[in-house]
């Protein structure tokens, strides 16, 4: 899977807990709970949902890591490979 | 048709979950009614069969109006109603959901003025037709009332105490208006819940700032070896140490109705839930206090869950006993909160900052939350407030008790 692909999945599992949220608007950059808005709940939620997708524990630690479209396709990727 | 809050005049009955035959039993989910807080499912107080199912689906019907006929065991079905005719509201035998615990007539009621005068007879009117009468200058002994049993109800409103304006239903707005969207309606809803809040409930409010640095130690040893479905956030802490300090302080546990305090023994703390593209609900976390930190987290990912989906119950819309509301991880650090009636307090907690703190006499880096208290003064004053943060924040700083 390339970085692209993993923004892709990312962005799937980030519009199945916000449902709101039109993908083709997200930025590379937007910052999940500062402009998408996502709370903590939400974000539980995807890492839930990131969890079962790639089998990869992200303990709390590493949730500035997925804060980003962009920073969560490189960790992803990282973390995946 | 319950009431699913104060300000609730109708709900429209989207979806049966039962059919006659079928046995029933309180806490049963036997319908779903679309309101403006969105679709709330309806559950029965009453044990008994089905009997009959009064209301189409697809149809609007006011607070009070029954929607299905329900026989205790060994009882005798009721004469036919006449088809339009408006129902006795103290009816004998169990309508499908009616007020939980006050089961008395269907919700319009808020009774005569116990005033000495002798007054010919309480006008029955909806509490925000009340309200709403209220503001116009409008004498409700003057309105004709078309609600069940004739209880005057926002539409009889409609063309009074002001000049001309011609009577229509709520239904036929004029055309050039568009139809107002879900969110215009959760607005309409907040504003009018809020409104009456204000206008009813002489807030104060009083504040602490608290060390929270022993709980995100705790939460942050608990949940690094869990995998992130078991993980428990702050706001669980939070909602664990509000019932448990609402359970000692009953001052701040329950409802003010019908001119009285009546506290609550179960704690049942709603939960403030932010609506994606605006909105808030506040549903409650029923009996907090059987929960432990896990049941209790379990329980809001479950409410936080069904409130974005628009799944929440009846009973959670109408029976929490005290609100919490957190501002979450990011945010402003203080909130003063409106008081949801007919509850008597409000937890508002504003997002953790990191602060300059005096810990044990050496300035140490902190993360701190602001706690602001909004309560009743008809209830309760600063002394039992004061009582209540203690309590929370002895209880947030050994979170391992909570």
């Amino acid at each position: 899977m390339t970085d692209t692909d993993y923004r892709a999945a990312f962005l799937e599992e980030l519009t199945r807990v916000a449902p709101d949220i039109d993908p083709s608007t997200v930025g590379d950059d937007d910052h999940i709970q500062d402009d998408l808005e996502l709370d903590s709940m939400d974000v539980l939620n995807l890492v839930t949902a990131l969890h079962e997708r790639f089998g990869i524990d992200i303990p709390e630690p590493d949730y500035p890591e997925i804060s980003t479209p962009s920073r969560a396709a490189a960790y992803l990727a990282r973390r995946s490979g | 048709m319950p009431s699913l809050g104060a300000d609730m005049e109708a709900g429209k009955l989207v979806e049966w979950l039962v059919e006659p035959g079928d046995a029933v039993k309180r806490g049963d989910i036997v319908a779903v009614v679309e309101t403006q807080k969105g679709a709330i499912e309806i559950e029965i107080f009453e044990e008994g069969t089905v009997h009959e199912l009064v209301a189409d689906l697809g149809q609007t019907l006011p607070v009070g109006a029954p929607l299905a006929v329900v026989l205790k065991e060994g009882e005798a079905p009721p004469e036919a109603p006449e088809p339009g005719e408006a129902p006795e509201p103290a009816a004998e035998s169990a309508e499908a959901a009616p007020e939980p615990a006050k089961a008395s007539a269907p919700e319009p009621t808020e009774a005569a003025p116990s005033g000495p005068a002798p007054a010919p007879r309480a006008v029955a009117a909806s509490p925000a037709a009340r309200v709403r009468a209220h503001e116009l200058g409008i004498d409700l002994s003057t309105i004709r009332g078309t609600g069940p049993g004739g209880v005057i109800v926002m539409g009889d409103l409609e063309g009074q105490g002001r000049p001309a304006k011609k009577p229509a239903g709520p239904a036929e707005a004029a055309p050039t208006e568009k139809p107002a969207s879900p969110m215009e309606e959760m607005r309409k809803a907040i504003a009018a819940a809020m409104t009456r809040a204000k206008q009813t409930i002489p807030h104060f409010y009083l504040s602490e700032t608290i060390d929270v640095h022993p709980a995100t130690e705790f939460l942050a040893d608990l949940n690094a070896d869990r995998p992130p479905t078991e993980r428990v956030l702050l706001g669980a802490l939070f909602v664990r140490a509000t019932a448990k300090a609402a359970a000692k302080v009953k001052t701040m546990n329950g409802h003010h109705t019908d001119g009285a305090f009546h506290p609550s023994e179960a704690v049942n703390p709603g939960v403030a839930v932010a609506l994606r593209g605006g909105g808030l609900v506040a549903p409650a976390l029923m009996d907090a206090l059987s929960l432990d930190l896990d049941e209790t987290m379990a329980a809001m990912r479950d409410l936080v869950t069904r409130a974005r989906a628009g799944r929440l119950r009846g009973s959670e819309m109408t029976q929490g006993t005290i609100t919490v509301s957190s501002l979450g991880e990011t945010g402003a650090e203080a909130m003063t909160g409106v008081i949801f009636p007919p509850q008597v307090a409000l937890v508002g907690i504003g997002a953790p900052h990191e602060r300059a703190w005096v810990v044990d006499g050496q300035v140490v880096p902190r993360s701190v939350v602001t706690l602001t208290m909004s309560a009743d003064h008809r209830v309760s004053d600063g002394r039992q407030v004061a009582r209540f943060i203690a309590e929370f924040e002895t209880l947030i700083q050994a979170p391992e008790s909570l």
